[in-house]
C-alpha cells in the first residue's frame, strides 16, 4: 500500500516513484579478474534477512540510481545514498 | 411486534421521513438512521440466512463488525453485495434485498442443510466431496458454491468514479469516540494539523449511544461542541465517513472514505468512494472496544443482539429492541443495557448473569437470575422465549428480544498488521496491543480503559506525549465531569455449557462449538490451523465478533490460558474495501497511459488500422479500397515502397541524446562494437548485450559532435535502456563525464524508403542530399525548405535506399504531409509495421523475436559486431564462458518451403527429417515468418542448432501442437533480397 524513501534529491517519496533492482553490494570486476568472480558477480546473489542495501532507481522522480540501506523484515530504511557517491566511497 | 421506534429520543429527525424497500416491501425511517435501526424501527428482526446452515438470522451489532445483517444494496449496476446493514445510512430509495435464501428469506429451501447438519461438520468439503475426482469441478463445487455464501457481485460495469488522493498530517486520529475527540482537540489547539477520521456517518463514536452527561451537557451535546471548535481551525480535517483500514511501512495509514454512498443519486462530479494514503507523523488509535457475545445453545436466534448494540439503538436511534427484554450476561454491560431500556418503558423479563454474584443495582422486582446460562432459545424466525438453567434446574422464560454481554475486547487491529502479536491481559481478559514503537499510540477503550472519563483523560494524554514527541509543546484542555457512567466490569464466560442447541463462536461463518472440538480431536488444534479447518474469523467481519472467544474456548478444551493459544494474524483491510477504491481512476482504458505518435493524425487521415505495441498505437497497414484483409494491403505496401517509394512512422523508437566529454568512452563500454571512432556526422549499427553475454537491444548510434551523440532503441526497450544506461554512468562509471536525456517525444520521425526516396526528399531539403554529399550512414542536421531544423539519418532497414528524417514533434504531421504531397508523383505509399517486418524479414534483420535474450551476437550473425579488441565493454567478459562458444549453438538461418505454396508458423520446432519429434531431437525454433510478396512465398527466419554450417539441407518444421501439418523447408541465408547490399548505397 505504502512505504515513503528519502530520496536525497527529491524528499520523501513513495515507493511506487521507484523501481528496485536489487543487491547493490556486488562490485563489478575487473576485466581480467577471475572467471569465477565473474561468475559470482552476474549469478550469485545472498539473500540475507535483515538490514540490507539494494539499488533503487528514482524513475518516477530525479532519474538517479540510489542505495537504499533498509531491513528486509521490518522494513525499517537506515539511509539511501546516491549510487554515484556510493559507488566512488567504495573505490576510495 | 416487538422492535419499535420510540416516539421521541435519539438522534434521528423524525420530521424527515425516509421511504426504502427491504425484498420488496416499503419501509420508512428518519434521516440519521441506519439501515439497520430503520429494519428493526419496522420491527424486521429475519435479515439474513446464514452461509452454511442457512439459519435464519437478525440484527446482532450496531456497528463494522456485524457478521449476520448483510445485504445487497442497490439495483443493477450499482447493487452492490455484503454491504453491513449497521455501517449503511439510510437514504430515500434506498433498495435493499437479502441474500444466501431462495426462493425468499422466510422460506428458504436452502434450511435443509440445518437438518443434514451433522454431515456438514469443519471439514466436511474435504471428506465427503472426493471421489470421483472429475466430479470435483463439474458436480461438487459449482452446488457447493451455490448453496453456500454470501450475495453475488454484478456483471455490468460499475458507472461510478473511484479516486485516490494522499493526506499529510502531524497527527492522524483515528475514531472520533471519546478518547479520540479529546486528542484530536488537545493536538489541534496546540497548533499541530490534525486528521480525524471516523468510519461513521456522524462523528461521537460511542458518546452518541451513551445517556452521560458531559460537562453538564448531553454527550451528544458535548460531542457537537468539540466537533465546532476543531471544524473552526484551518489546521484540522475532519474525516466522517472514512475507514482506517491499514498502517503500512513508515506510518503510512490506508483509508477509504465513503464520498456519496448514502445518496441515491451520485453526482457525477465526484467519487463515490475515495482511496487515501495518509502520511502521518503519528498516530492515535482510539478505536474502541467491542463487545464479546455469549456463546449458548441457539444464540443466533433473530432477536438476539449485544447489550452494547441495543443500547444505541434505544439511545441513537430511539429503537427499543423489544418489548418484553432479556438480557444473558457476565458483566456491567447487561445491566446498562437493562436499566436504559426499562428507563423507557421496556419490560425486564429476566437478567441472567453466568457470575456467581451479581452486585448491580437493579429497580424492585426485576428478575435477576444468577449463576445461571442460557441453553436455548425458542421461536424460528425471532425469539419467542429462552430455556434458562441453574444448578440442573431448567425454565422457560417469554421475551421478545435476548440482549447479550461476555465483556469487551480493545479493537487493536491496527497496531498489530504489521507483524506485532496481541498480547493476553489476564487483568482485563482480553488481548491487548503490545508496545508498537513512537509512532502509533493506542487511547482510550483501545488501550484497555473503560469509563467515559478515563477515555477522555486518556485521548488528552496520549496527544500530549505525540505533541512531545513531535517537539510541540501541548496543554491538556479542561476535563469535563462525566456523570451517569456505569462499571463495565465483567468475568470471562467463554462457554455456556449445557447447550441445547448449536452454539455459534462465528455466526458468519456458520463455526459452532463442536466445530471447534473436532478441529481439536483432528489435529488442527493451532489457532491458525483451527481457523483454516473450520473457516472461523473469515468473510467479511474477519472474526471481530468471535475470534477472542474462539481463543477462550479453545484454551479451555486444551486447559491451557489464552496467552498459550495467542490469536490468529491481524492483515489489512480491518474492513471489506471495494475494487473499485482500490482502482481508482485507473481502470479500462484509464488503467495504463495511451501513447499515440506524433504522426498519429497522419497516419489516421491516411487511412491506417492501428495495433497496440506496448503502450503505444502502432500504424500496422494502410488499406484501400477493394482490399480484402490486411496481407493484400501489407504485400502491396511492400512492393511499392521496394518499386518506388514510402513513408513510415518510426516516431516511437526510443531516443537518447548523449552529451559529455567522456561520451564516447561511454558508448565504447555499452555496445558491444567499437564506437570511439566514429565520425561526426556519421551513424552506426549498435548492439548491446546484457553483462552474461547476450544480446539486449539493437539501434543506431549517430555522433553530431565530439562530445554529443543520439542513440537509438527498439520501441519496447526504451523505457528499459534508458535505465540501464544510467545505472552504468551512475553506479559503474561515476567517474565519466556524461549525460543522458531522453527525447523520445520530442521529435517525430518518419522513415522514407525506396529507390526514388530521393527524389521525394529533395523536394522538401534545402540540402544537398546526393549520393555523395550525403551517403550511406550520413546523420547531420539540415535545414527543410522553410526553414525548419531537422535531423537526418541516412539507415535502412528494408535493405533499399532509405533516410530517416526527425523534425520536432509538433511539426511531424506537417512534414509528413508535405512529403506524402512531393511524393505523389512518384505514387508514395504510406506504409505500417507490417510492411517494414516483411522488410525486415526478406532482408534478415533481428528483431526481439530473435533477441530473446539467449542469443550472443555470433548466433545473430552479428559476430563481427563483437569488438574482442576493445579491453572492457557490458557483456564482454563472459562471452567467453563455456557453453557461450559450443560449436551446436542455435545460430540465426532463413528457411523457405519446398513446396512454394505451404505456409511457416512462427514458434514452430525443427527436426531432422525423419526423426521422432521429442526434447532430444529439437534442432530449434523458427522466430519470424511473413509471406514475401518479392518472392511469392512464405519466408522465415529461424535459430537452428550449428544452422550456418547447414544451408541447402532440408528440415522438417513441425508445429502440431497447434494442428499445423509438417513442412518440409530449405535452410538458406537470412537474407533474401539482395545480398550484396547493391540497393542501399544508391
Amino acid at each position: 500500500m505504502a512505504s515513503l524513501i528519502p530520496c536525497p534529491h527529491c524528499g520523501l517519496r513513495p515507493k511506487e516513484e521507484f523501481s528496485i533492482r536489487g543487491d547493490a553490494s556486488p562490485v563489478r570486476p575487473a576485466p581480467t579478474a577471475s572467471d569465477e568472480s565473474w561468475h559470482r558477480y552476474v549469478h550469485i546473489r545472498d539473500n540475507p534477512k535483515g538490514r540490507i542495501v539494494e539499488h533503487w532507481h528514482h524513475a518516477l522522480g530525479c532519474r538517479r540510481w540510489l542505495v537504499v540501506e533498509r531491513d528486509n523484515l521490518s522494513h525499517e530504511v537506515f539511509g539511501v545514498t546516491d549510487a554515484a557517491d556510493w559507488a566512488k566511497r567504495k573505490e576510495a | 411486534m416487538s422492535a419499535f421506534r420510540l416516539s421521541h429520543g435519539g438522534l434521528v429527525d423524525r420530521s424527515r421521513g425516509i421511504g426504502f424497500r427491504f425484498d420488496g416491501d416499503d419501509l420508512r425511517g428518519y434521516e440519521g438512521d441506519t439501515l439497520a435501526s430503520a429494519l428493526l424501527a419496522s420491527d424486521r428482526l429475519l435479515v439474513g440466512r446464514s452461509f452454511k446452515y442457512h439459519r435464519p438470522r437478525g440484527i446482532v451489532t450496531a456497528g463494522s463488525a456485524e457478521p449476520n445483517a448483510l445485504l445487497t444494496i442497490g439495483t443493477g449496476a450499482r447493487s452492490e453485495a455484503n454491504t453491513r446493514a449497521t455501517v449503511q445510512e439510510l437514504y430515500d430509495g434506498l433498495v435493499a434485498k437479502s441474500q444466501n435464501r431462495w426462493p425468499s428469506l422466510k422460506h428458504d429451501f436452502g434450511a435443509i442443510n440445518g437438518l443434514l447438519s451433522p454431515f456438514l461438520g469443519a471439514g466436511f468439503y474435504y471428506k465427503t466431496f472426493m471421489w470421483p475426482a472429475a466430479f470435483w469441478e463439474k458436480v461438487y463445487e459449482p452446488m457447493i458454491r451455490r448453496a453456500a455464501g454470501l450475495g453475488r457481485a454484478v456483471m455490468e460495469a460499475d458507472p461510478d468514479r473511484y479516486e485516490k488522493a494522499w493526506a499529510h498530517c502531524d497527527l492522524l486520529v483515528i475514531g472520533a469516540g471519546p478518547a479520540g475527540l479529546m486528542a484530536a482537540l488537545t493536538a489541534a489547539r496546540a497548533g499541530a494539523r490534525v486528521i480525524l477520521a471516523d468510519e461513521g456517518f456522524r462523528l461521537g463514536g460511542s458518546l452518541l449511544s451513551e445517556r452521560v452527561s458531559i460537562g453538564n451537557a448531553a454527550a451528544a451535546d458535548f460531542v457537537r461542541d468539540v466537533l465546532q471548535e476543531l471544524a473552526s481551525l484551518d489546521t484540522v480535517t475532519l474525516m466522517p465517513r472514512t475507514t482506517v483500514f491499514g498502517w503500512y511501512d513508515d506510518n503510512v495509514f490506508g483509508a477509504v472514505e465513503k464520498v456519496q454512498k448514502h445518496l441515491a443519486s451520485p453526482s457525477p462530479d465526484l467519487p463515490v468512494e475515495r482511496l487515501w494514503r495518509i502520511a502521518a507523523k503519528a498516530a492515535i488509535l482510539a478505536s474502541g472496544a467491542e463487545e464479546r457475545p455469549l456463546v449458548f445453545g441457539g444464540n443466533d436466534r433473530p432477536g438476539v443482539m449485544m447489550a452494547s448494540a441495543a443500547r444505541t439503538y434505544l439511545n441513537r436511534f430511539g429503537v427499543g429492541a423489544g418489548r418484553k427484554v432479556a438480557v444473558f450476561t457476565n458483566g456491567g454491560s447487561g445491566y446498562q443495557a437493562a436499566r436504559d431500556l426499562a428507563s423507557q418503558g421496556a419490560e425486564i423479563a429476566a437478567i441472567i448473569d453466568g457470575r456467581a454474584s451479581a452486585g448491580e443495582a437493579m429497580p424492585a422486582g426485576t428478575r435477576m437470575i444468577v449463576n445461571a446460562g442460557v441453553t436455548k432459545t425458542l421461536g424460528r424466525h425471532r425469539i419467542e422465549g429462552l430455556v434458562v438453567e441453574r444448578s440442573g434446574h431448567e425454565e422457560t422464560i417469554d421475551c421478545d428480544a435476548l440482549l447479550m454481554s461476555g465483556g469487551w475486547s480493545p479493537v487493536i487491529h491496527l497496531a498489530c498488521q504489521r507483524g506485532a502479536k496481541p498480547v493476553w491481559s489476564e487483568e482485563l481478559q482480553a488481548f491487548v496491543a503490545p508496545d508498537v514503537g513512537p509512532r502509533l499510540w493506542l487511547a482510550g477503550s483501545a488501550a484497555g480503559l473503560s469509563g467515559i472519563g478515563d477515555c477522555l483523560r486518556d485521548g488528552s494524554a496520549k496527544a500530549l506525549d505525540c505533541l512531545a514527541a513531535l517537539g510541540k509543546p501541548g496543554s491538556a484542555p479542561e476535563m469535563p465531569e462525566v456523570e451517569g457512567e456505569y462499571d463495565a466490569g465483567f468475568a470471562p464466560l467463554w462457554y455456556v455449557p449445557g447447550a441445547r442447541d448449536k452454539a455459534f463462536v462465528d455466526f458468519q461463518n456458520d463455526v459452532h462449538v463442536r466445530d471447534l472440538s473436532l478441529a481439536q480431536r483432528e489435529g488442527f488444534g493451532h489457532i491458525e490451523h483451527t481457523k483454516r479447518y473450520t473457516t472461523l474469523g473469515m468473510a467479511t467481519d474477519q472474526g471481530k465478533l468471535g475470534n477472542v472467544n474462539t481463543v477462550g474456548i479453545v484454551a479451555g478444551m486444551r486447559g491451557v490460558s489464552p496467552a498459550e493459544i495467542g490469536t490468529t494474524t491481524f492483515r489489512p483491510f480491518y474492513t471489506p474495501v471495494s475494487f473499485g477504491a482500490m482502482a481508482g481512476t485507473a481502470r479500462a482504458e484509464r488503467a495504463r497511459p495511451t501513447r499515440t505518435s506524433p504522426l498519429h493524425g497522419w497516419a489516421k487521415k491516411n487511412g491506417a488500422q492501428f495495433v497496440d505495441a506496448g503502450l503505444w498505437f502502432r500504424s500496422a497497414w494502410f488499406p484501400q479500397s477493394g482490399e480484402k484483409g490486411w496481407r493484400q494491403s501489407v504485400d502491396r505496401e511492400v512492393l511499392a515502397v521496394r518499386a518506388n517509394v514510402g513513408l513510415c512512422d518510426v516516431s516511437t523508437l526510443g531516443k537518447i541524446e548523449v552529451f559529455g566529454r567522456d561520451a564516447a568512452e561511454f558508448l565504447n563500454r555499452v555496445y558491444s562494437n567499437a564506437m570511439l571512432k566514429l565520425p561526426v556526422g556519421r551513424a552506426r549499427y549498435g548492439l548491446m548485450l546484457r553483462e552474461d553475454g547476450m544480446v539486449y537491444d539493437d539501434g543506431t548510434v549517430s555522433r553530431f559532435a565530439e562530445d554529443h551523440f543520439l542513440i537509438t532503441t527498439t520501441t519496447a526497450y526504451a523505457t528499459e535502456a534508458m535505465a540501464h544506461l544510467e545505472f552504468c554512468a551512475q553506479a559503474l562509471w561515476p567517474n565519466l563525464d556524461v549525460r543522458f536525456v531522453s527525447v523520445s517525444d520530442q521529435w517525430a520521425q518518419m522513415s522514407l524508403v525506396g529507390p526514388k526516396a530521393r527524389l521525394v526528399l529533395e523536394k522538401i531539403v534545402e540540402d544537398d542530399v546526393s549520393n555523395a554529399a550525403f551517403p550511406f550512414l550520413a546523420a547531420r542536421a539540415v535545414t527543410l525548405k522553410g526553414g525548419l531544423k531537422a535531423r537526418l539519418f541516412r539507415i535502412s532497414f528494408s535493405g533499399e535506399l532509405a533516410y530517416e528524417l526527425a523534425v520536432p514533434a509538433n511539426y511531424g504531421e506537417a512534414v509528413a504531409d508535405v512529403l506524402m504531397e512531393a511524393g505523389r508523383p512518384h505514387d508514395i505509399c504510406p506504409y505500417g509495421v507490417e510492411a517494414l517486418n516483411v522488410m525486415r524479414i526478406e532482408k534478415g534483420h533481428v528483431t526481439h523475436a530473435e533477441i530473446d535474450g539467449r542469443t550472443t551476437p555470433d548466433d545473430l550473425g552479428l559476430g563481427k559486431m563483437f569488438a574482442a579488441s576493445k579491453p572492457d565493454f557490458i557483456g564482454k567478459r563472459l562471452s567467453s564462458r563455456f557453453g557461450l562458444t559450443a560449436a551446436d549453438r542455435l545460430q540465426l538461418v532463413g528457411l523457405r518451403p519446398v513446396d512454394k505454396a505451404k505456409e511457416l508458423t512462427a514458434g514452430a520446432h525443427l527436426l531432422k527429417e525423419g526423426a521422432k519429434p521429442s526434447m532430444a531431437n529439437d534442432q530449434g525454433h523458427v522466430t519470424s515468418v511473413c509471406f514475401s510478396p518479392v518472392l511469392g512465398r512464405s519466408i522465415g527466419l529461424a535459430l537452428l542448432k550449428s544452422g550456418r554450417e547447414r544451408y541447402g539441407e532440408k528440415i522438417v518444421v513441425w508445429d502440431k501442437l497447434r494442428g499445423h501439418d509438417e513442412i518440409v523447408a530449405e535452410v538458406c541465408s537470412p537474407v533474401f533480397v539482395d545480398p550484396e547490399n547493391s540497393k542501399l548505397h544508391q
